[in-house]
């Protein structure tokens, strides 16, 4: 219920007509959206740890990668897709 | 099969565990307060490298299991008597209420979906106008950031048809009430890392000072639950009770203010009903009465008689850590993963599950470092 995913922030862009500012992540060739609300010193290029779609906190890109691998070979990242074809290369 | 990565390596378990061994001289008893460091120290077969003078209690650290009865009856309600699209994290749904859990609803015809993040349940009530949209927004203070987020972006999208059913508990005040039980034998406590990265370290002092126990805020991962374990012996062997970080890498002192700053505008602290355990004063958030729009529980004003728990469940001494999942009567039997009776039987975060899934704790082969997938 607290798992957090370690993923970089590929874009940022804003949505509903420019009212709300979100992240396209990416997690091991899996992208998804997510808030930087929380994180709004985050950049295109940084790492964060992301929780329910919403950036937690800003991770260095080693811990990122290092647990992104733990997380994959341990089978934790169902919830990012249905699909267990997890690409396993770096983020 | 596959063996640890490097980071996580076979040498750095084998070195933790030894030096826990050489550490331990007497019976500690520590507790991890979360259900996610409880799945991981059954999943990898943590437990079984432990030296046996320590033994580690699973906590009530699963939002899943301790969300009351009550309140999954009034999900189900909403979901089947008032039409509304009724959104939930997956692991919610499984959850048996008194009558029936989301899943049941969803399968007679209610309109239940599981979604990954509140956000989308908000993008759901902008496409879906003319539908009520209801997320139930349990969780810890992990968990809560993004479901007032999901309540501000609401407010800002002029949303008129969402709100959240909120049971938002709270770490600092359960461990206090683990402490409480005359029955405890805790000695020291794992905080929960993710926890600690939105609340910061603060909060866990009163803690430490009242009852003289040593508290270490920890991550997830094998190697980072082994230091903790052994930072946490290594206060207890010398008499000391201090805070500690494990998981420096993520949990600043200060945690997140921002998130902290966000939950503030959403979510006023007040008394909360855990399922298993009770009422704990202060221990959980509930949605500012200012913004009672975007309360579920206020605008469909529902009123659900109390129903009483499953009798044979022992859910309630599982979650404060006094008895083992496996010292139940009907672990196993009459409760499993398919047809649970308690919660905990539910959530993989819930000790009963885990230790369903992934022990016989007492027998796995301790030689093998090896983790299974199922």
């Amino acid at each position: 219920m607290c798992l957090a995913i370690p993923g970089k922030i590929k874009s940022i862009d804003y949505q509903y007509d420019g009212l709300v500012r979100m992240a396209q992540i990416s997690f091991g060739g899996i992208t998804k959206e997510a808030s930087l609300d929380m994180v709004p010193q985050a950049q295109v290029g940084d790492y964060v740890l992301v929780h329910v779609g919403v950036a937690i906190s800003v991770v260095d890109e080693e811990e990122a990668q290092k647990s992104f691998q733990y997380l994959a070979e341990i089978g934790e990242l169902d919830e990012l897709t249905e699909s267990s074809q997890i690409d396993r290369h770096p983020l | 099969m596959k063996h640890l990565t490097e980071y996580r390596s076979v040498e750095l378990v084998e070195q933790y565990v030894a030096e826990l061994h050489r550490t331990a001289t007497r019976p500690w008893t520590l507790m991890e307060v979360c259900g996610g460091q409880t799945h991981s120290l059954v999943k990898n077969g943590l437990l079984n490298l432990l030296p046996p003078s320590i033994t580690m209690v699973h906590g009530p650290g699963c939002p899943v299991c301790v969300t009351p009865l009550n309140l999954i009856d009034k999900a189900v309600y909403l979901a089947e008597e008032r039409g509304v699209m009724l959104c939930s994290f997956g692991d919610m749904i499984r959850v048996p209420g008194s009558q029936k859990s989301l899943l049941d609803a969803k399968a007679a015809g209610a309109d239940v979906r599981i979604l990954y993040s509140p956000l989308e349940a908000v993008r759901l009530a902008r496409e879906n106008p003319h539908r009520d949209v209801v997320f139930f927004a349990v969780g810890f203070e992990t968990t809560a950031p993004a479901n007032a987020l999901s309540v501000l972006q609401a407010r800002q999208l002029g949303l008129k048809n969402y709100s959240i059913l909120a049971s938002h508990v709270l770490v600092p005040p359960a461990m206090e009430a683990v402490m409480q039980d005359a029955d405890t034998n805790i000695q020291s406590f794992l905080a929960a890392g993710h926890v600690c990265a939105i609340m910061g370290l603060d909060e866990y002092l009163p803690l430490v000072r009242r009852y003289g126990l040593p508290i270490v805020v920890t991550g997830f991962e094998p190697v980072d639950l082994l230091q903790g374990i052994l930072m946490a012996v290594r206060q207890l062997e010398r008499g000391e009770a201090r805070l500690e970080n494990q998981y420096v890498r993520v949990v600043r002192p200060e945690g997140n203010p921002e998130a902290r700053r966000i939950i503030g505008q959403v979510f006023e602290t007040v008394d909360r009903e855990w399922r298993g355990i009770g009422t704990i004063p202060g221990s959980g958030w509930a949605v500012r009465p200012e913004l009672a729009d975007f309360d579920a529980d206020k605008k469909f004003a529902v009123t659900i008689a109390k129903a009483p728990e499953c009798p044979d469940c022992i859910a309630g001494l599982v979650l404060k850590g006094i008895k083992k999942p496996h010292e139940c009567s009907q672990f196993g039997r009459a409760c499993t993963p398919e047809r649970p009776l308690g919660a905990p039987m539910v959530s993989s975060e819930g000790a009963c599950a885990a230790y369903y899934h992934f022990a016989s704790v007492e027998t796995q082969d301790v030689a093998s470092l090896q983790i299974s997938k199922l």
